[in-house]
Formats: C-alpha cells, sequence, structure tokens
C-alpha cells in the first residue's frame, strides 16, 4: 500500500483549545477511509488543514513523500487533493455550467486563456456533458446557481469537485441536508470513481460509513481516538461508548 | 471502453436496482459531430447579442449624425470608457474602490507631461500613459488583497489622495494647483497607414473620432476578456474565493492581473481626456471623479460591461438637462433619481408599465 497522504502529528490551536492535537494519519492510493467522531472533534479542521484552509501551528503534510505543509491551498488542489464543503460553497452568480467549465479549464491549464472564449474548447465541453449527465444537472445548466434547489446545489458541489479530477478527494458530509432516498444515489456516484483514487470522507450516517468505508478513524477531542478496519472500530466497545452511544450503534 | 481510465472519470454507471444517475453522457442521441448541449451552451454565453451589435453600431453613428453634440459626446465616451474599467474591477472581480480616479488622473498627467515634454503625438502620448497607469496599477493592486470591502475602499481612497497630494506639491513639474497648462497636441498619425495630420479643432469632431475608436477597442478587447476562462473565473472569485481556490485558482495573481489591466483602461480615459482638452488639472485625481464614476456605474449597473456605457449617456444627460433647468440645485434632482433608482431597482426601474403591477408578481 502506498500512502498519498499523510500527516505527521498534526496540531492546530485556537487559542487554548486544541481542535488538531497531534493527528498522524496515512490514507493510502486508493483508500476509501471515513473519518468519524462526535461533534466538535476535529474532523472539519483536519480538512481545512489538508487542504490549505487553515495552517497548522505545528507538524506536517505529505503528500506523495513531498512535505507540503505550507503549499497554498490552489496548488494542492493542481496536485489532486480536491475537497467538498459541509455547507455549500458555489459559485452563485455562474450556471452549472459555466461553473465545471472553469473547474475543468484549471485541470486542462487553460483557464488563464483571455482571449478565447470559455467555450471554443471542445474538451471542456464534453467533460462538462459527462458530468452534468452524471449528476442530473443537465436540465438546469444554463440557470443561475442561486436559483437552484438545494438537492440540486448540493449536487453541483460534489460535481464541481470531481470536475477537478482528483486523486485525493475529501468529502465533507456529502449528503447532509440530502434526503434519505438520495443519499445512496449520491455514494453510487462516489462508488463509481476509479479504484486509484482515495477517499476521506467525513460522514454522521453510520450505514452509509460502513457501507462504504474501508477503513476508519475515530476523532475525539482534535486527537486520534482508534483507527482500524471497519469491522474492528465497528466493534469497539470504547468507540461504541464515546461516538456511537453505549446502546445501539444503529439506533 | 477497455481503455484505462484517468483519475476522476467515471467507471460505468452503477449496476443494481436502484435510481439510475442519468446515463452514460453520450447516448445515441448525440451523432458524431453534432455539438453537446452543453458546448452549444457554452459557446451561447459568448454570442453577440443585438443590442451589442446595435451599440457597436451607435458609436459612429452619433458621429456622423450629432456633429454638433461632438464636445458633449466626447465627455460621455470617456467616462464610459473609465466606468468600464471600474466595472472590471467592482463587477467582475468584486474589488470595491472610492479611488479609481487614481488611475484615470495617472493617465491623465502621464499624457499631458508627455507631450509637453517629450513629443505632441497623441497616439505615442495614449501609449506611455496607458503603460504607466498598468504600471501603477500593478504595484497598487498588492493593497487590495487582502482585507476587508472596508478596508479596500480605505485603502483605493488613500491611494487617490496621495496623488492628488502629490500633483498638488510638485508644482515644478505638474503646476500644481494650477494643473498643467499649455499642452498642445500634434495631429493624429496613425501608425504604419498614410492615414496623418488629423488637427484636434474647436469643434470636437477629430477628438470624438479618436476617443471613440479607443473606447470601442478596449471595449472589444474586455468583451473578449470577460467571456474568457479568465474573465469567468474572476466572476468565480467574486463569488466566492474560498471556492475559487478550492478548485485550483489563483486568486491572488488573478487579482493582480484584472487590477494591472483596469488600471490601463482608466489611465486611457484619462489620457483622452488631457489629450482632447489639451490641459490636466488636479481635478482629475478629485474625490468626485472617483465617486462620479461609481455612480455611473451604478446607475448603469455592473457586471455586464456596458453598464458604464449606459451610465455615463444617462449621467451626463441627466446632468445638463437639470443644470439648464436648475443650474444650482442639480445635485438635489441627482440624488432623488438615485434614491428612486435603488428603491425601485434597475430592472423594474427601465419597465415603466411594471411599476404599478401587483404585489411582487411577475
Amino acid at each position: 500500500m502506498t500512502t498519498v497522504l499523510a500527516t505527521r502529528s498534526l496540531v492546530k490551536r485556537f487559542g487554548g483549545l486544541a481542535a488538531t492535537n497531534d493527528v498522524s494519519l496515512d490514507l493510502a492510493r486508493g483508500a476509501r477511509h471515513a473519518l468519524i467522531g462526535p461533534n466538535g472533534a476535529g474532523k472539519t479542521t483536519l480538512i481545512n488543514l489538508l487542504t490549505g484552509v487553515l495552517e497548522p501551528t505545528s507538524g506536517t503534510i505529505l503528500l506523495d513523500g513531498d512535505d507540503i505543509t505550507s503549499l497554498a491551498a490552489h496548488k494542492r488542489v493542481r496536485r489532486g487533493v480536491v475537497r467538498t464543503f459541509q455547507i455549500n460553497q458555489l459559485f452563485n452568480a455562474l450556471t452549472p455550467l459555466s461553473s465545471l467549465a472553469l473547474a475543468v479549464s484549471v485541470h486542462l491549464g487553460t483557464s488563464t486563456r483571455w482571449w478565447r472564449p470559455l467555450g471554443d474548447d471542445a474538451a471542456v465541453a464534453a467533460e462538462c456533458e459527462t458530468l452534468l449527465a452524471r449528476f442530473r444537472l443537465a436540465e438546469v445548466m444554463d440557470q443561475p446557481v442561486h436559483s437552484l434547489a438545494y438537492g440540486k446545489r448540493r449536487l453541483l458541489e460534489i460535481a464541481l469537485a470531481l470536475a477537478c479530477r482528483p486523486r485525493v478527494l475529501l468529502l465533507d458530509e456529502p449528503v447532509a441536508g440530502v434526503p434519505e432516498g438520495e443519499r445512496q444515489e449520491i455514494f453510487e456516484t462516489i462508488d463509481a470513481l476509479p479504484a486509484e483514487v482515495s477517499i476521506l470522507l467525513i460522514e454522521h450516517d453510520m450505514d452509509l460509513v460502513f457501507n462504504f468505508a474501508k477503513t476508519v478513524t475515530v476523532l475525539v477531542n482534535g486527537a486520534v481516538f482508534s483507527e482500524g478496519d471497519v469491522a474492528t472500530v465497528s466493534q469497539d466497545p470504547r468507540v461504541k461508548a464515546v461516538y456511537l452511544g453505549e446502546d445501539d450503534a444503529h439506533g | 471502453m477497455g481503455a484505462p481510465r484517468r483519475p476522476g472519470t467515471f467507471a460505468d454507471p452503477p449496476r443494481g436496482s436502484g435510481p439510475a444517475w442519468g446515463g452514460p453522457a453520450l447516448g445515441p442521441a448525440a451523432a458524431p459531430g453534432a455539438p453537446l448541449a452543453p458546448a452549444r451552451s457554452l459557446r451561447g454565453y459568448a454570442r453577440w447579442r443585438w443590442w451589442e451589435l446595435a451599440l457597436f453600431a451607435a458609436l459612429p453613428l452619433s458621429w456622423l449624425l450629432l456633429p454638433s453634440q461632438a464636445l458633449l459626446l466626447n465627455e460621455i465616451a470617456i467616462v464610459a470608457l473609465f466606468a468600464i474599467s471600474l466595472d472590471l474591477v467592482l463587477g467582475y472581480a468584486g474589488v470595491v474602490s472610492l479611488g479609481h480616479a487614481a488611475f484615470f488622473g495617472f493617465g491623465a498627467y502621464t499624457a499631458a507631461l508627455f507631450a509637453k515634454n517629450v513629443m505632441p503625438d497623441p497616439i505615442v502620448g495614449l501609449v506611455v500613459a496607458i503603460a504607466a497607469s498598468a504600471l501603477l496599477g500593478l504595484v497598487s493592486s498588492v493593497l487590495i488583497l487582502r482585507g476587508s470591502d472596508l478596508t479596500r475602499l480605505m485603502v483605493t481612497l488613500g491611494v487617490a489622495s496621495i496623488l492628488y497630494e502629490l500633483a498638488n506639491k510638485l508644482d515644478w513639474l505638474t503646476g500644481g494647483a494650477d494643473g498643467l497648462q499649455g499642452v498642445v497636441m500634434g495631429p493624429i498619425t496613425i501608425p504604419f497607414t498614410a492615414l496623418k495630420g488629423f488637427d484636434f479643432d474647436l469643434t470636437g469632431r477629430t477628438a470624438y473620432a479618436y476617443t471613440l475608436v479607443v473606447l470601442a477597442l478596449f471595449l472589444f478587447v474586455s468583451r473578449r476578456l470577460v467571456h474568457s476562462p479568465f474573465g469567468v473565473s474572476l466572476q468565480a472569485l467574486r463569488d466566492n474565493r474560498l471556492r475559487a481556490a478550492s478548485i485550483g485558482l489563483s486568486v491572488l495573481l488573478r487579482l493582480v492581473a484584472v487590477y494591472t489591466f483596469a488600471g490601463a483602461v482608466a489611465g486611457a480615459a484619462g489620457a483622452l481626456l488631457a489629450q482632447t482638452t489639451g490641459f490636466a488639472s488636479l481635478d482629475v485625481f478629485d474625490f468626485h471623479r472617483s465617486a462620479e464614476v461609481l455612480l455611473v456605474l451604478v446607475i448603469g449597473g455592473t457586471g455586464y460591461l456596458y453598464g458604464g456605457i449606459f451610465g455615463a449617456i444617462v449621467f451626463k444627460l441627466l446632468h445638463d438637462l437639470i443644470a439648464a433647468w436648475t443650474p444650482q440645485y442639480w445635485n438635489f434632482w441627482l440624488g432623488l433619481f438615485l434614491v428612486v433608482l435603488v428603491l425601485v431597482g434597475r430592472e423594474r426601474f427601465v419597465r415603466p408599465w411594471t411599476w404599478f403591477s401587483l404585489g411582487g408578481k411577475r
């Protein structure tokens, strides 16, 4: 197993609070890795550190063995580390089509062109076609994003990340606010990603976590509490105690 | 489909009985060679609208049909160009500015000084002024990269004030409070052609033709720019900087680039003013210039490039109409107009038949 993304003794303090406390995590190539923990355990902070939105207080982040701890956020994306947000972060005045086309043009290296229109690039349009169809956004592709229904915006949130061609995909509660029936569909799409893409998932729905993930890391108070394969972690009585509730894991 | 997939492309659709995700991308409906729907749509975003063509056609027509109004039209065209520059910064990139006159004034003084001290050729002077203002944009862009809108308002205001005072104090160079007088422009000679010897005359027709050509050129270039991937990325970082960075865009570099370009455009507008009036005074750096161009853009609308032109026309015509009627109180009526415009909303304001329709329904 090759490690793609790793942290070594990562610490992030906000004043006296250690939101991330000495976290060393390995994300293997092709991982289906879930990050769980109670509210306030520091899951989103960890993703913010991995993507460069926040700077760590100490510790290092390694991508393919290179130290990327102080690499700018957009440069990490260009090296394949892409995320989605728990709360939609979209371009409200653009359309889904132009949002996706822009993201595609970034990884195709044409986003600095300033003379030829965005729509002149056939490769961009072809990739947008695939993404729009996949995420059922084709019928709303020309509407401004701010006018879309929540469900569509949620799909666009995830489609935008996939438009960046991730090698490492960090999903921060991708199905938050999505109706029960549609959650499975989103996960099927994520499952359909190529096996070599490494995925780190934050999710509260334990059924989804245990269906999707092969490895689970439990964070409590910013620190790694437990780590292992799904079967081990889901049976670990200590994990049940702190996170799942002592009565019933699947309640 | 036996080829190895690149990372990030999709595997085959998931099997099973669950609802499908819209199926494969290229169904049998997409005949080979036929444009895909998104391709058509994407190209449509940059397509010329009829009113854009009409506007470009109206530029030379205004020169032909309104010869007696050339001086007024020249003023309008210069303000319009200035406002296009602000629209790129404010409307597209979302950077607020209360000191855009810094670039306008810098272009004006550069052009006037160049004509007076180096050579009187207008086109060479214009190019020099554009380059100088672009450089000013590049240097001052560092100041607007970080901080909130409020800091940007203060910083841009500050830069314009500093330049104003510099122009005031360096009177051996700029003429100080008296302005830079005795600027004599040579005739316009278009390089690499036999077109030469167009003197700036008292009717202002040569000046207006010159301004129109520069306005049309910058409008065309700006139009290419805003429909390009670079232009779309500006709107993206205006809407959401966090996400713009999260799809791999270098937010700061792009802001530097657009601020530099906008500096060049505003500098061109200032240079046109100095060259066509043969004069540069402290007025070009004054706060009211920055405020006026903001008003013009608010009147015409931001974020679609033509707001500056419509706004400049409405603003100057209002000014002339009201000032002719009641010279002392024109600011009162302008203020009232702005309040009504903002309250009613531009969309409704330009559609008077909707003013008295019921409720918010349309």
